[in-house]
Order: C-alpha cells, then structure tokens, then sequence
C-alpha cells in the first residue's frame, strides 16, 4: 500500500529554511558553524581564538544564530555560555535542498534513449553515457 | 521562496506500455538507463536497489505499488539526510497508453515532509529549548 499523501509544508517550516540560508549566505557564521561541528560545543572567546574575528563580532553572530535555532546556549565551565550546534533545522533546509537536487530529467531522458536503443536492434548492453 | 513537496514529469515515448515497464521494473532495465547496478524483488514490500558507481552512493529502495503495466511505486531515502533517517519521498510511475506509445508520469513527493515529532524538534522544540536552557543557566549561575 502506497503511503499516505503528505501533508505540505507550513509556512513556518518555509521560515525555518530561509533562516538557515540567510544564516549560511554569511561566511563567518559558516566558519562558526563549521567550527562547531567539527570541533564540538565552543565560548564566544574559544571562537574568536580559532577564527580571524573578534570576540564581539563572533558574539553578534551567535546571536543571530541562536536566534535561528542553529546553536543552543548552554552553561559551561567558569560561568561562561557555551554554544552548540543544533541540526534540526539543518534537515529542514535540506529537504528544500533535496528537492532541487533531485533531477529527473535526466533519467527520463536516458529511459528514453534506452527504449530507442533497444527497440532498434537486438539487446544490447551498451551503457547509456551519462553526461 | 516556494518549498516544494513533489516534482511531477512527464514523457511520452514511442514504445507500448509492456515495453517501458520492463524498462522500469526489472534489474536489467534501471541498470541501463537509471542507475549503474541494480536489483529489484517485484512485490509490493520488495526491497530493490540501485547503485551509482560514479557517485559511490547506493539508494535501498521499498516496493510499495506493483499494477502491471500501469503504475509502479516506491519510496527511497531523500538524498542529502543521514543513512538513518527514517523520512522517505514516495516515487510513482503511472503509464498510459497513447496511441502506439505510452504517456509517462513520474511523482515524487514527500520532500516538504516533517513528521509531528521532527517538526517540534526542529521548530517548536527550540522555543521550549530556549525557555528551558535559559532558565538552568539561570539555575547554574545562581549556584555558582
């Protein structure tokens, strides 16, 4: 049994996938981000360590980020906020992504060229070449 | 900005039914035109597969609809999420005849998708993250 049509997107969902880009349009917080992901939760001072951006500037951009939902502030050691990065909206807007990735066009144009191919002679196993 | 839940082709070839059936529902046929290996048990439930070597990436299909020679579905990984992810676009084939041809309509929906509980992680939960988060960090430096 097929399953059930689902349900479209709200227009919330639509919010959470343009906050992700506008906050990936920007290529510090993409380093932040980055950062984050590969080295694990970090302080604004961490990342001003790691990044060639100041302290405030990093901060402003934690701000926006949380904001998107990207990174959660959470305690860490000394008193000091710790951020960490957060992925569900990430899958959101990748979704959105997959949808303009997937290519069918191309497919249907190699079915195509299959059918032709092979009604044309006798089986072959000759490749369709993709390009 | 539109986000789109499903993208719809659709081709008419000059070949009957019968013919771009076996194109889609067999092994041999999806290796030649669709992928670079493939494998398919033809039954509602089946499980096929298909191999892009170029790409190193294999897909693992589910068999959902099997109405020879009219409609073909199934449901796979939407590319780009985790291995684990349990979230699915549903693929479906329909042929019509026209004339000495077939009509071919391809769907796949189910990008938009966001079950109940990933919706509230991803959108609701943070408002209640926030609320939550903030007030141990308040808890915390009040201890501290």
């Amino acid at each position: 049994m097929p399953p059930d049509p689902r349900p479209r997107a709200g227009p919330d969902v639509e919010a959470v996938a343009e906050q992700v880009f506008a906050a990936l349009a920007d290529p510090t917080r993409r380093a932040i981000l980055a950062a984050l992901a590969a080295r694990g939760p970090a302080t604004a001072t961490d990342l001003a360590g790691r990044l060639p951006v100041t302290r405030q500037a990093i901060a402003k951009h934690l701000a926006l980020l949380a904001e998107a939902g990207l990174v959660r502030a959470e305690p860490g050691e000394r008193r000091r906020v710790r951020y960490r990065l957060r992925s569900a909206p990430m899958r959101v807007a990748q979704q959105f992504l997959a949808a303009l990735a997937r290519d069918w066009d191309g497919p249907l144009d190699a079915l195509k060229d299959h059918l032709d191919r092979s009604a044309r002679g006798p089986a072959t196993t000759t490749r369709h070449e993709t390009t | 900005m539109g986000f789109p839940d499903r993208i719809e082709r659709t081709v008419e070839v000059a070949h009957p039914p019968k013919k771009v059936w076996a194109a889609l529902t067999t092994a041999e046929g999806l290796a030649a035109w669709f992928g670079d290996e493939a494998a398919i048990d033809l039954r509602p439930g089946g499980a096929a597969r298909m191999r892009w070597n170029e790409e190193g990436f294999t897909a693992e299909m589910r068999v959902e609809r099997v109405e020879e020679p009219a409609v073909f579905g199934f449901t796979w990984p939407i590319y780009g999420l985790p291995a684990d992810d349990p979230r699915r676009t549903y693929v479906e084939f329909t042929l019509e005849p026209a004339g000495a041809g077939t009509r071919l309509t391809v769907v796949e929906s189910g990008f938009a998708q966001l079950p109940e509980d990933a919706h509230r992680t991803a959108y609701g939960g943070n408002t209640e993250g926030w609320a939550k988060e903030l007030g141990e960090l308040v808890a915390y430096l009040d201890a501290a």
